[in-house]
């Protein structure tokens, strides 16, 4: 038994030490946004954040996430209630299959985290690691410039 | 919304017998006339119907297998399509929205499934607004006036005085009586008239308005939406071993060492068809990976080298069909200048992000599929004649997957969760390919030649033209199970079917091979070759990508030739109206006019075509900068104008049009399969390199020519052709040197402007 702790919440977990994380969210938590592109960290399509940095959940083991603080797009809001980057790629109707979105939505979340006023040239160098086939790329960079936007409404600089 | 949500395994629980059973239904039963392939078969004429049919009421032609209305006022439509991402779900809900008069998040749509909806054959070629759309349109509209006869005669008032809005049918006096009480079990099992009173376009409210895609909350928030995302209750985890070539024979397996292995039910053999079972997903892989080790495979070396891949296609026996041939008006002008130009495709992959998934369940003699498979029908049949069942035995349903882009891996994968569950019966087994598997063994779009010639009169227009182009087919789709690698594989070892040329007008690898320009003299031949190196199937666009990319790269060293503007150059010789239009409008929202001036590593390109001839009409304008030192392209604008008829979601089609412009990019600047003479050697990202972020364009903008009331056309696989053109013709421009050897790599570059 492991514990994990997932968007907020610890689970214990009954998986082999060197399962990769992509395996435990989809299959012990039920997780379905964090998707299997590859397996080899090339593609992003299983991206989630691990203590504020985006990381590739089909390479890492989770014997080596004991205690960190991990987020996917389930801890971003719901259907109901998206969050920020949800909406921006909602509004901005940024997804065509869909599948790559996820990842791309966590590895901006990481950066947007760390930076809220990202250039555009930041924004680009950056989804460099999350490949899409559908051709998205343009509302997807949309989608995060708009994200930039929401989540300085969301959350205000404080004086 | 809750109806509306995109889970197709919720509709998928859906039994045919419970939607017969429905309280107050107005479906009974519906007849599903034989299969009818929209993209692969042509268009079949309904059995005994003198009169044609809108769309795919042709061969399902009873309105209750397309709208449903129950006695509570909740109504369903019915689609044979299937949701691939190309956002055609919202589309159909759209159209009968606005037909049948009732609210769209009133509406629910249940997809491709064999027990459920019509057969509609693939979800290709760009068919289903033009098949499925112009369907559901007539079939409500229908509907809606049944439903305002029925009133009629209730109310006692004329038909004409009545009107239907928002599920309603409302009298001039205020009275009012809903769908739901008007309906009876029987009404809508009439069969379709020829003629609909369908809506003035001018009335639209929810049709020609871009509406967000119902699927997008979803597949950002987590939900269950693709067949990777389902969990059935005692589902296990299968993994296949794949030979490791084309034709390799398993000689050995040493499986005791898997068996003992954590979490393995089952090891499957059957024949070269080798696969683990296992309690859990990662445990299935670690136990793939030991099998694959302790497998002895006996390889064949049957592959061409790659260097003389073009060379030798052409080498290949062939059949010649003369697909256009206009009488010789004319001898050409001996002093003519004459052009001639070759080009070549290498084999492109799909390479969808998400490798192939299915998952399959034997349970009272009944074999259910979930798969993300463009045809649940063929691949229905496929999965039935492999395992020997009756086809009513067989129950596909579609489920979203990855982007397919055409046929990929994913009946293959049903395939094979089929033949593992059919030897495990009760529990669903979930199959989901490796990268490495869906990169080596996915039916790859055909490498191609077409070799061009024409000749330019005094006055600088084309005299005469010869085209030929040199393919395999591309559809290698199921219906026959020897289509599906796991029949192939099986001790069976059903073969692949005799592969076949698709027909014109659509055309396979002829695909767009015949010019939309008005020609004096003119010759098209396709070159079919049989003979298969490499595994083959449909790739969006088919053909279509390489006949444009070569017409509209040969229209422009014409062009150059005939020392005339390229946009004037393709007006000069366009009467079509409608393909004139958008050429000129992508050409002024481009500023095509006041472009900058090519050469010095700069330059513009244009690109234009209707796709198959027949549907939508695209034009490409492009501006692009050439790094002298590395030969990087870097695209930085684009302007497209596209005319699809009457446009349903304008939003959608702008989604449709810049995705295929990226994805054509992708294909032009960096795409090739690569092979030894055993393997394949692109197995992962780092061997099959994609367009990144890196290289995506400053700005796209998709202007969309509005034909109110005209047929809808579809426009999925409109960009990818005259992208690819723009795009050398722009490279021509920047630096002097036409690039006609796909893709048009930095090397390339280098080589030919010499750095």
């Amino acid at each position: 038994m492991m514990e994990l702790k997932v968007n907020g919440r610890v689970h214990s977990v009954d998986a082999a030490p060197d399962t990769p994380l992509l395996y435990v969210l989809r299959d012990d938590l039920q997780l379905n946004a964090a998707k299997y592109g590859c397996g080899l960290g090339q593609c992003g399509a299983c991206t989630v954040i691990v203590d504020g940095e985006a990381v590739f959940s089909c390479v890492i083991p989770i014997l080596l996430l004991q205690g960190k603080e991990i987020t996917t797009v389930e801890g971003l809001g719901s259907i109901d209630q998206p969050g920020p980057m949800q909406r921006a790629f909602i509004e901005e109707q940024a997804a065509q299959c869909g599948y790559c979105i996820p990842g791309m939505m966590m590895r901006a979340q990481a950066l947007l985290q760390k930076n809220p006023l990202v250039s555009d040239e930041e924004i680009r160098r950056t989804l460099e690691q999350n490949l899409c086939r559908c051709g998205t790329h343009m509302r997807i960079l949309r989608a995060v410039r708009r994200a930039v936007q929401l989540m300085q409404v969301a959350t205000p600089a404080r004086t | 919304m809750t109806a509306l949500l995109p889970n197709d395994t919720a509709s998928a629980h859906i039994s045919r017998r419970a939607v017969l059973q429905g309280a107050g239904a107005l479906i009974v039963s519906f007849t599903i006339s034989p299969a009818a392939s929209s993209q692969d078969k042509g268009r079949a004429k309904a059995a005994g119907t003198a009169v044609k049919l809108a769309g795919s009421l042709t061969n399902t032609p009873y309105l209750d297998a397309w709208i449903r209305i129950d006695a509570d006022g909740s109504v369903t439509a019915f689609t044979g399509k299937a949701e691939l991402g190309q956002g055609i779900k919202t589309a159909l809900l759209q159209i009968t929205a606005e037909e049948l008069e009732v609210p769209l998040d009133h509406l629910t749509l249940i997809t491709a499934d064999t027990a459920l909806t019509a057969n509609e054959g693939y979800t290709a070629g760009s068919h289903s607004m033009q098949d499925s759309g112009t369907a559901l349109r007539n079939a409500a509209a229908q509907a809606r006036e049944i439903l305002i006869g029925v009133a009629a005669s209730r109310m006692n008032v004329p038909a004409a005085q009545l009107k239907a809005a928002s599920g309603v049918v409302i009298a001039p006096s205020g009275a009012r009586l809903s769908y739901g009480e008007l309906v009876s079990p029987t009404l809508l099992h009439v069969q379709a008239q020829p003629v609909s009173k369908l809506k003035d376009p001018a009335s639209f409210r929810v049709m020609n308005r871009s509406q967000p895609r119902i699927d997008i909350p979803g597949k950002v928030t987590g939900g269950s939406v693709y067949v990777q995302d389902m969990r059935l209750p005692g589902m296990l985890h299968a993994r296949v071993v794949r030979p490791p070539s084309y034709g390799a024979q398993l000689a050995a397996v040493d499986s005791a060492a898997v068996e003992r292995m954590p979490g393995v039910m089952s090891i499957v053999r059957d024949g070269n068809f080798l696969a683990v079972v296992a309690e859990r997903e990662y445990q299935a892989i670690k136990a793939m990976r030991s099998l694959a080790a302790g497998s002895k495979w006996q390889e064949q070396s049957t592959l061409p080298k790659q260097a003389e891949l073009a060379a030798t296609l052409s080498g290949l026996p062939s059949q010649e069909f003369r697909i256009f041939e206009k009488p010789e008006s004319s001898p050409p002008d001996a002093a003519a200048t004459a052009l001639e130009a070759t080009y070549t495709r290498p084999y492109v992959a799909h390479a969808s992000i998400g490798p192939s998934c299915a998952v399959a369940q034997l349970r009272d003699e009944t074999l259910t599929v979930w798969t993300h498979t463009q045809g649940v029908y063929p691949d229905r049949q496929a999965i039935a004649e492999m395992l020997s069942l009756p086809p009513d035995r067989v129950h596909c349903i579609h489920v979203q997957g990855s982007g397919c882009y055409g046929h990929n891996g994913a009946d293959d994968a049903a395939g094979d969760a089929a033949l593992i569950a059919s030897k495990m019966p009760g529990r669903p087994i979930r199959v989901q390919w490796m990268r490495e598997q869906e990169f080596a063994w996915e039916p790859f779009g055909p490498a191609m030649v077409a070799k061009a010639r024409a000749s330019l009169d005094s006055s600088g227009r084309i005299a005469d033209w010869e085209y030929g182009v040199w393919s395999n087919t591309h559809s290698m789709r199921p219906g026959p199970a020897g289509a599906l690698l796991a029949g192939q594989h099986m001790a069976l070892a059903l073969p692949p079917p005799a592969p076949k040329p698709l027909p014109q007008p659509e055309g396979g690898g002829d695909r767009n091979a015949i010019p939309l320009y008005a020609l004096p003299h003119a010759k098209v031949v396709h070159h079919f070759i049989p003979s298969m190196p490499l595994r083959v199937s449909a790739l969006r666009s088919l053909g279509g990508y390489m006949n444009v990319f070569s017409i509209e790269s040969f229209m422009d060293e014409l062009a150059l030739a005939a020392e005339t503007d390229p946009v004037a150059f393709r007006l000069k010789h366009l009467d079509d109206p409608r393909a004139r239009e958008v050429v000129t409008v992508a050409a002024d929202r481009f500023g095509w006019s006041g472009r900058q001036k090519g050469g010095s590593g700069r330059g513009c390109g244009f690109g234009f075509a209707r796709y198959k001839n027949l549907a939508a009409y695209c034009a490409i304008a492009m501006q692009l900068a050439v790094e002298h030192e590395t030969g990087r392209i870097r695209v930085e604008r684009i302007a497209a104008a596209v005319d699809t008829g009457q446009a349903v979601n304008p939003d959608g089609i702008r989604n449709q049009i810049e995705g295929g412009i990226l994805q054509s990019m992708s294909w032009t600047l960096y795409e090739a399969v690569s092979f030894d003479d055993t393997r394949i050697l692109c197995v992962d990202w780092s061997t099959y390199p994609i367009l990144r972020f890196g290289s995506v364009p400053n700005s796209l903008d998709v202007h969309i020519v509005e034909r109110p009331g005209q047929p809808f056309l579809g426009c999925g696989e409109a960009s990818q052709g005259p992208a690819s053109a723009a795009l050398a013709n722009a490279v021509a421009d920047a630096t002097g040197k036409r690039l006609r050897d796909l893709p048009l790599t930095a090397a390339r570059l280098k080589a030919a402007i010499g750095v």
